[in-house]
């Protein structure tokens, strides 16, 4: 039994911080603040020997901690990572860095609570991805709604109580039927342990219902087409932070889920429903960029891009079955694979960065609203450059990470079929066209109005958080090898699973 | 050659971009142009020693990776390098113009704000269209053909707070997009089969896959490398601004005129040219699509050729010019003559940088007017503008000797020889280009140089190129950083035909880098009956192409110098055809009246009609309403009054009675 070790500190320092911050409380504000900084580039800087010390030669687990947590259902406190969770785990601690910065001294309303609930969370999401036992996941994935809930609750906008339920239920009822399928698999199993979950024989109709299940709970939280509308609204109702956190992360967590749980559970219903997922996932490009393309209000615009871009890791994650028809072979199952992890990895640095840049925006001109700017480059130049930057990366611009993802899984995608690869390399069109149209009127042009021409430009804080995102965002895109390189074995073992069949001969 | 030599002339244009991109204002006017300069200056130094080696030296071609940017499922996908004789060329074309335009600039944009801003980008660009140029992996390639797209949008919209600018480069963005969409399906289409993207592994391939059938749909199957070829040249397409992905480029002349003379003229709407050049080792094979790039060419030139005869833009004109220059060159590309295709492309590179940059001149000297019918007279004000300006002119009309004559000739004379599908047609839209080529290209000459002084009038309207601010007093000529750009490129124009067709077109100097399989030796035919430049050039005096552009000049000479009234005439005489051509054929029209409204409409009717109606509206609030009204009745149900469910009891009890009864 292996005790506690570096993953435990990337899930409870976080947390133990954030009670800090919390017991510091409003009126040492400043203190609170530092202490949250100082508390979330720790958090950063521990997964650094994680990553240093992760074995890329390996698809089995690492770091692993197994410790007794409800031994009346064998449930174990169970955490390890490998090629698939490691990124996300780094991306999570990463994330949460400018979330704290961009907030210095923009939030105003109990500001020690608001750096608290995101510390929790993150410590709560990077449990998500830590956790290798099916319980423990579960507390962790319900329990990260609960900061979640408060950020939008507390310090969200006008409509927040319609937003926040309408969150709330949404995931909460997916999640409860991905509850039931655990239990039901724990009965038959008797063991919650992922690799045990991994391996345990089901039927067709098992499978079947259990895949629905889950897809249930991950669906809602990629968000795919049609239970996608909740995204929008609470995007709109966040605070920066929030929509940073729930676009950068929390969407990961159902791309995760497919690739954790779906496909190695339940392989052969998986492959018998690829096609709906396949239907989703394209749906979720074409139809929700031209809802894009026409949203008013930036952060609705962003968050149906979120929706679209998310297509890719749910087409790139359900294609191989369709390569092996169509090629005879696996070559090309794990480059779906592949880009759709790189796509999560990407995204969450973009749309982040996206968010932000909205928030600079809103925090000088308290709207949304696209009508409401203009010509902002001629206040702002140093904020258009990065808003441009990013822009171009949301459209996929090679040397971003943002054309990574896409780059591989129409690869894949037309390895399957012509017509998949046709349908979601629309977004090289779509995408550019909703993404740079909201460029050209909001940041280019003469000045709009007053409000524009007061617009300050950015301070050192933002300028900072923007530059280091965009440093990610090119690094990534410009040498992208060390990414995969982790993901690997771990990637080629995923794709051995979801291809071996678990029903008898 | 060594790796570090390749690496370094990209990367110095790349250093120097972000030195005067991001230190800009910190370092000043001067040190951003001095670096950016020094940086392309060494970049062109480096090339012409890259051209010696592989041209002169006999060095072999050099394919390698510089770095391995991924591997996945076991395909690996590298940056790196393939320079032989067919890039070399190009490096030399790209840096050079880069060079004469970066210090055209220092005259240009001498009054701008974003000076610094200016030689970043367009370092940056160098940096890009290198990438492109030298890539030996489709991968790299899309990167550099999308760099120099980002730039150029970027170049477009410099002067952004005119919506005309802005509204210009998000349409050359969007329609190249759709281009890449093509683009991006043809680089999947040759990964399904390669599993590789190096140009070696696909090039290897593609002899094998000349008769593979790709099921497209279950019924229906097409020839692998034509889907991939067609794919392949809808990219091209729309870097290249053939018909209908054109409509970017006469707009893209919102952007200062130095970019219009590298970018939009001389080498990044040449990359589309250069790309099938590089790919010929697979449209070879396919038949069919060569077929299709000779019609799209052919329309192209013909066509687009015409609306330069009724604009009154001095850079649109041009703009037209490029368009049906272009056209030329993907013509070549379908009639099998890859190296005619890239001959016109270094001709027409020279020329047409150096007519684009004339222009500007004669913007500077006119005080920022752009309107032809503003000027007249100019050719004593600007002495060395206007001589330069008629050296393009008559090298782009095929004026024997001038450069542009060896490349126009062959090429037609090569089209002549093709015997593919839609080579007849394509025959007769380059031989009828000729005499348009020469109406509108001294119509300019014509209006802007000679006959009557119209500018006086010129300064009461509105400026178009009003990025600066001295207005007033008579043309005057331009400083000599803007005139010695002008004949360093005009030298190139007149003597680089003469110099190079032997070599180039029939001495075999592209080497391997070029593929034509025997059958469809076009230039091979033409070789047979090559004597030497001076023949040529003589036999060319006998040829139709020489009295159709004569034609063409002696019609402008008479409809706009001798006799205008009879223009005006014409014009009216003809107006349905007229209003066809200043609306450019209506594609503009559709686009904007049409298809962005439409994408509009749909999108709307998805948010509106699905998103918040059926799934919001139906489904979400549809079912908490049905939860509500669930508990509500629920409610109402337990009033607490006994009797009320004494009442519900009787009923229940008669309805289990009746239902005992009835199945019995």
């Amino acid at each position: 039994m292996q005790g506690f070790g570096i993953l435990s500190l990337l899930v409870w320092l976080p947390i133990a911080g954030g009670i800090a911050v919390l017991a510091l409380g409003d009126r040492r504000v400043a203190l609170a603040r530092w202490l949250a900084l100082a508390v979330a580039l720790a958090t950063v800087a521990i997964t650094i020997p994680l990553w240093m010390g992760f074995d890329r030669g390996t698809a089995e687990f690492q770091f692993v901690e197994r410790l007794p947590w409800i031994t009346a259902f064998n449930s174990w406190y169970h955490l390890g990572v490998d090629g698939i969770s490691l990124p996300l785990i780094v991306l999570t601690a990463v994330m949460t860095v400018p979330v704290i910065i961009a907030a210095w001294t923009v939030i105003e309303k109990r500001p020690a609570q608001y750096y608290a609930a995101f510390l929790i969370m993150a410590g709560l999401m990077i449990g998500v991805f830590a956790a290798i036992d099916g319980l423990l996941f579960y507390f962790f994935w319900e329990a990260m709604l609960i900061p979640m809930f408060l950020i939008i609750g507390v310090w969200g906008g006008p409509r927040r109580v319609y937003a926040t339920i309408k969150f709330f239920l949404y995931t909460f009822l997916g999640s409860v039927l991905m509850l039931v399928a655990l239990i039901y698999l724990y009965v038959q199993g008797g063991d919650y342990s992922l690799r045990a979950l991994h391996e345990l024989p089901l039927t067709l109709v098992e499978q079947r219902w259990i895949f629905l299940a889950f897809l249930a709970a991950f669906a809602v939280k990629v968000p795919m087409w049609p239970v996608h509308t909740w995204l929008p609204d609470a995007h709109v109702e966040a605070p920066t932070g929030g929509s940073v956190i729930l676009a950068a992360i929390m969407l990961k967590m159902g791309g995760y889920g497919f690739l954790r749980f779906s496909l190695p559970i339940t392989p052969d219903a998986s492959r018998e429903l690829d096609w709906l997922m396949i239907a989703l996932s394209l749906i979720a490009v074409v139809y929700i960029s031209f809802v894009a393309l026409v949203q008013t209000d930036m952060k609705k615009l962003i968050a149906y891009s979120s929706i679209a871009h998310m297509g890719f890791v749910t087409l790139g994650s359900f294609v191989a079955w369709d390569i092996v028809a169509a090629t005879g072979s696996l070559h090309g199952a794990g480059m779906g694979l592949d880009g759709a992890m790189v796509q999560m990895v990407s995204h969450g640095l973009i749309s982040g960065a996206m968010f932000l840049c909205v928030g600079v925006m809103y925090d000088r001109v308290h709207s949304r609203e696209i009508s409401a700017y203009g010509g902002v480059i001629n206040t702002m130049p140093k904020f258009a450059g990065f808003m441009v930057l990013f822009s171009l990366a949301n459209s996929g611009l090679p040397g971003t990470s943002g054309f990574v993802g896409e780059f591989l899984v129409i690869i894949a995608s037309f390895k399957a079929n012509f017509w998949y690869a046709f349908l979601v390399a629309t977004i090289l069109i779509l995408g550019a066209a909703y993404t740079l149209w909201l460029v050209k009127r909001v940041v280019y042009g003469p000045v709009a109005n007053e409000h524009v021409a007061q617009m300050q430009d950015l301070n050192g804080r933002e300028l900072i958080v923007l530059g280091s995102l965009a440093v990610g965002v090119l690094v990534l895109g410009v040498w992208p090898a060390p990414l995969l390189e982790v993901m690997q074995s771990s990637i080629h073992h995923l794709v051995e699973q979801m291809t071996t069949s678990k029903l008898p001969l | 050659m060594t790796p570090n030599l390749l690496i370094a002339i990209p990367l110095l244009p790349l250093l120097a971009a972000l030195l005067a991109g991001l230190a800009g204002r910190r370092i000043g006017r001067a040190a951003s142009a001095g670096v950016t300069i020094l940086a392309v200056g060494t970049a062109c130094a480096l090339s012409l020693y890259v051209a010696k080696l592989v041209y002169l030296d006999g060095v072999p071609a050099w394919d390698g990776t510089v770095y391995q940017w991924l591997v996945t499922d076991g395909v690996r996908m590298q940056v790196g390098f393939l320079v032989d004789r067919l890039t070399a060329l190009m490096m030399v074309v790209v840096t050079f113009v880069s060079f004469c335009v970066h210090v055209y600039t220092i005259g240009y944009m001498r009054e701008d704000d974003g000076f610094q801003r200016f030689f970043s980008y367009i370092s940056l660009f160098t940096f890009a269209m290198l990438m492109l140029v030298m890539s030996n992996n489709f991968m790299q390639l899309f990167f550099g053909w999308e760099a120099v797209g980002v730039v150029s949008y970027l170049l477009i919209g410099f002067w952004y707070t005119r919506p005309s600018a802005i509204h210009a480069n998000l349409k050359a963005f969007l329609v190249n997009r759709v281009g890449d969409f093509g683009f991006v399906l043809g680089i999947a289409g040759v990964a399904y089969f390669t599993h590789s993207l190096d140009y070696k592994d696909a090039f290897a391939i593609a002899p094998s896959l000349a008769g593979v059938q790709f099921p497209l749909t279950a019924g229906t199957a097409v020839s692998a490398l034509t889907l991939i070829c067609i794919c392949l040249f809808v990219g091209a397409m729309g870097k290249s601004a053939q018909m209908p992905l054109h409509v970017w480029l006469p707009d893209s002349m919102e952007g200062p005129t130095p970019i219009s003379a590298l970018i939009h003229a001389a080498t990044m709407v040449t990359a589309g040219i250069f790309m099938v050049a590089r790919m010929s080792p697979l449209f070879e094979f396919s038949e069919a699509a060569l077929s299709f790039v000779l019609v799209i060419g052919a329309t192209t030139a013909f066509f687009m050729g015409l609306l330069g005869v009724v604009n009154n833009d001095i850079k649109r004109v041009i703009a037209y010019s490029t368009l049906s220059q272009l056209g030329y060159m993907t013509v070549a590309l379908g009639a099998s003559a890859y190296s005619v295709a890239i001959f016109h492309l270094m001709t027409h590179a020279f020329f047409k940088a150096l007519l684009f940059l004339a222009a500007g001149s004669v913007i500077i000297g006119m005080h920022h007017e752009q309107d032809m019918r503003k000027m007249g007279g100019l050719a004593k004000y600007m002495p060395v503008t206007a001589v330069t300006c008629w050296i393009g002119s008559l090298a782009l009309i095929g004026t024997p000797f001038f450069s542009g004559f060896y490349s126009k000739d062959a090429l037609i004379e090569a089209v002549g020889e093709s015997h593919r599908w839609g080579a007849t047609y394509a025959y007769y839209c380059v031989l009828g280009g000729v005499f348009v080529t020469a109406l509108y290209t001294f119509r300019l000459i014509f209006m802007t140089f000679h006959g009557k002084e119209r500018f006086a009038q010129a300064h009461d309207d509105h400026a178009h190129d009003d990025h600066a601010h001295g207005h007033g007093g008579t043309p005057h000529e331009s400083p000599w950083v803007v005139t010695a750009p002008l004949v360093a490129l005009a030298i190139p124009s007149v003597v680089i035909g003469y110099l190079t067709i032997g070599p180039l077109l029939f001495g075999g100097a592209f080497g391997s880098s070029i593929f034509v399989s025997e059958a469809n030796d076009v230039v091979a035919v033409l070789g047979h009956e090559y004597h030497g430049p001076v023949a040529f050039a003589l036999h060319g005096l006998t040829a139709w192409p020489f009295w159709l552009a004569l034609a063409g000049v002696a019609t402008a000479w008479y409809l706009y110098l001798v006799n205008p009234r009879l223009t005006e005439r014409l014009a009216a005489g003809l107006s349905a055809v007229r209003t066809v051509l200043v609306n450019k054929y209506y594609f503009d029209w559709v686009n904007e009246k049409l298809v962005a409204p439409l994408a509009r409409l749909i999108g709307k009717l998805l948010w509106k009609g699905g998103d918040q109606l059926l799934i919001d509206g139906a489904l979400v609030n549809g079912s908490a309403k049905l939860v509500g009204w669930v508990a509500v009745t629920g409610r109402r149900i337990q009033t607490g009054y006994l009797y009320t469910y004494a009442f519900w009891m009787v009923i229940g009890l008669a309805v289990l009675l009746g239902w005992f009864l009835v199945r019995a």
